[in-house]
């Protein structure tokens, strides 16, 4: 109870901390605020991702709206636990397929938080780019997803300017302003071939990237 | 620094001034909408009168806290306009520690060096030090892919959102012999005469035509506008000379100084705006874009206005 409100209060910090810092701006180019079920499938550049596209989001919305997250990046240690289970609720995954238990399995856990009736922030590159390639290649889970629950609104959500405000190795953010893109929900079509849909994912949250660049 | 008597002459004309243009405004919107779908014109001139009351209300709000008032005032909006400028800008990985400089160091500097009245310092702090350690800052971590082209941008966006912008506060430094307590006026005379000036930019050739003043420049760069606002910020000028204290004459030609020097700014930072592929700087006023959107002109004039008044006014 304590520390739940120790949470939300936390939460409440954290999305004013990002506003002041990034004057983050969502662009609603596709899809609407309303409360549908969704996975925002995003481009992942910085650990300040998920805090960025939470705080663009109506109250509404974020309080059902849960990221994805490596456990073994968000339970390294007490302060990061707090964070990701407590203040962002994340979605915890072992990344390590050799080690794991089956019942660890990532898609599952996915699977289970969506019919729990949250949306997931999930980023399919699978690990932070920091290449000069605007957008790596999927892996394959957001297909497991699409495929296991095709009701559910997939909304591409490109994030822009994040990686200046704080580049990888820094550690004091600087004040640039940021943007969310919102694109429109797509959805795997029934028998699609997992590259091709895979593929027309990409190029959905591609396009919003270069939507911005025009 | 208490208000002076004109100051609350000015203040209470504008009042009045923005109350009947808001009802004008509102009645002509009530009218439009009876005819037909939402007229972008009535609506921008209702998001710049809103502007305006912001203006007013920020300005005289900030007078009542007196010099150190207006200085933190100023000190928000160089903030946010640089933060917009720099988003904009040239930049990789390495700019990281030239970017935390620029807002960390160079913007709490140059405004504690306009608070503590170290003006002299103050006109040389970005053009001298900023402009000679920035490049080295940049240097040191080793990445020269595009510098010239990353230090130079940044640069630009310090001298126009700092160095330029904080000539309006300095302002309220200046000894000017029987003016003494005086200076906000200054101040107030020039977002006046600068604003009004824009105003009538936007307004002028939608009344009276459109000729463009050098192909490429955006369409909204019209002789009409131009014209318009040199004519009007000239008449705001002269008749608002009892605030300053400039002869009517005088007041003339300051006002059409910083008119034109302002129709040049909005005219510039248009350009960079095109260049960057970019409708607006920001979207932080609401119908407005951002702040160097409507504060671009009163940028550029704020510091020849500051060396004029200088120059002409102050003995020694």
């Amino acid at each position: 109870m304590f520390r739940k409100t120790i949470a939300r209060i936390t939460g409440h910090g954290l999305v004013l901390f990002v506003r002041m810092v990034t004057a983050p701006r969502a662009i609603w180019a596709g899809s609407e605020p309303i409360p549908r079920q969704r996975v925002y499938y995003a481009n992942h550049t910085s650990n300040a991702d998920f805090p960025l596209i939470w705080s663009v989001l109506p109250t509404f919305l974020r309080n059902k709206t849960r990221p994805v997250a490596a456990s073994d990046y968000w339970l390294k240690n007490h302060l990061r636990a707090f964070f990701g289970r407590d203040v962002l609720n994340a979605v915890l995954i072992n990344r390590d397929a050799d080690n794991r238990d089956p019942e660890e399995d990532p898609v599952a856990r996915m699977i289970a938080a969506l019919d729990g009736g949250a949306s997931l922030i999930i980023f399919p590159e699978g690990k932070r780019n920091l290449t000069e390639d605007p957008l790596l290649a999927f892996k394959t889970g957001l297909y497991h997803l699409a495929r296991a629950r095709p009701q559910v609104d997939l909304v591409p959500t490109w994030i822009d300017n994040l990686n200046s405000v704080l580049p990888k190795g820094e550690i004091v953010p600087v004040p640039l302003i940021c943007t969310v893109t919102f694109g429109a929900p797509i959805h795997i079509a029934p028998g699609e071939d997992r590259e091709i849909f895979l593929d027309r994912a990409h190029r959905a949250l591609a396009a919003l990237h270069k939507a911005g660049e025009a | 620094m208490t208000a002076p008597a004109e100051f609350a002459q000015l203040f209470t004309g504008l009042v009045l001034a923005l109350l009947g243009a808001t009802l004008v405004a509102s009645a002509l919107r009530r009218w439009w909408r009876a005819a037909g779908p939402e007229n972008i014109i009535v609506e921008t001139v209702f998001a710049r009168i809103n502007a305006w009351w912001a203006m007013v209300v920020l300005l005289s709000l900030a007078a009542l806290f007196g010099r150190i008032g207006v200085v933190v005032l100023f000190a928000f909006i160089s903030f946010a306009a640089l933060r917009e400028f720099l988003t904009l800008t040239a930049k990789r990985r390495a700019d990281h520690w030239v970017l935390m400089f620029s807002f960390f160091v160079a913007l709490p500097l140059q405004y504690a060096l306009v608070a503590t009245g170290a003006i002299g310092l103050m006109t040389i702090f970005i053009p001298v030090y900023a402009f000679l350690f920035l490049p080295v800052l940049a240097a040191v971590r080793g990445d020269t892919s595009g510098f010239l082209t990353r230090i130079a941008e940044t640069q630009w966006g310090l001298m126009l959102c700092l160095f330029a912008a904080s000539h309006a506060p300095a302002l309220l430094w200046l000894d000017i012999p029987g003016f003494g307590g005086k200076q906000i006026l200054l101040i107030a005379w020039l977002v006046i005469v600068v604003q009004g000036a824009d105003m009538a930019h936007f307004i002028t050739p939608r009344l009276m035509g459109r000729t463009r003043i050098a192909p490429g420049v955006p369409h909204s760069r019209t002789w009409e506008g131009f014209l318009g606002a040199l004519g009007t910020a000239t008449v705001l000028g002269t008749a608002l000379a009892w605030t300053t204290p400039f002869a009517p004459w005088q007041a003339a030609i300051m006002a059409m100084v910083v008119a034109f020097l302002g129709y040049g700014g909005g005219m510039v930072m248009a350009a960079i705006k095109r260049d960057r592929g970019v409708a607006d700087w920001g979207h932080l006023i609401p119908g407005q874009g951002g702040f160097i959107d409507r504060l671009d002109s009163f940028v550029f004039s704020a510091p020849l206005f500051f060396h004029l008044v200088q120059f002409f006014w102050v003995p020694g």
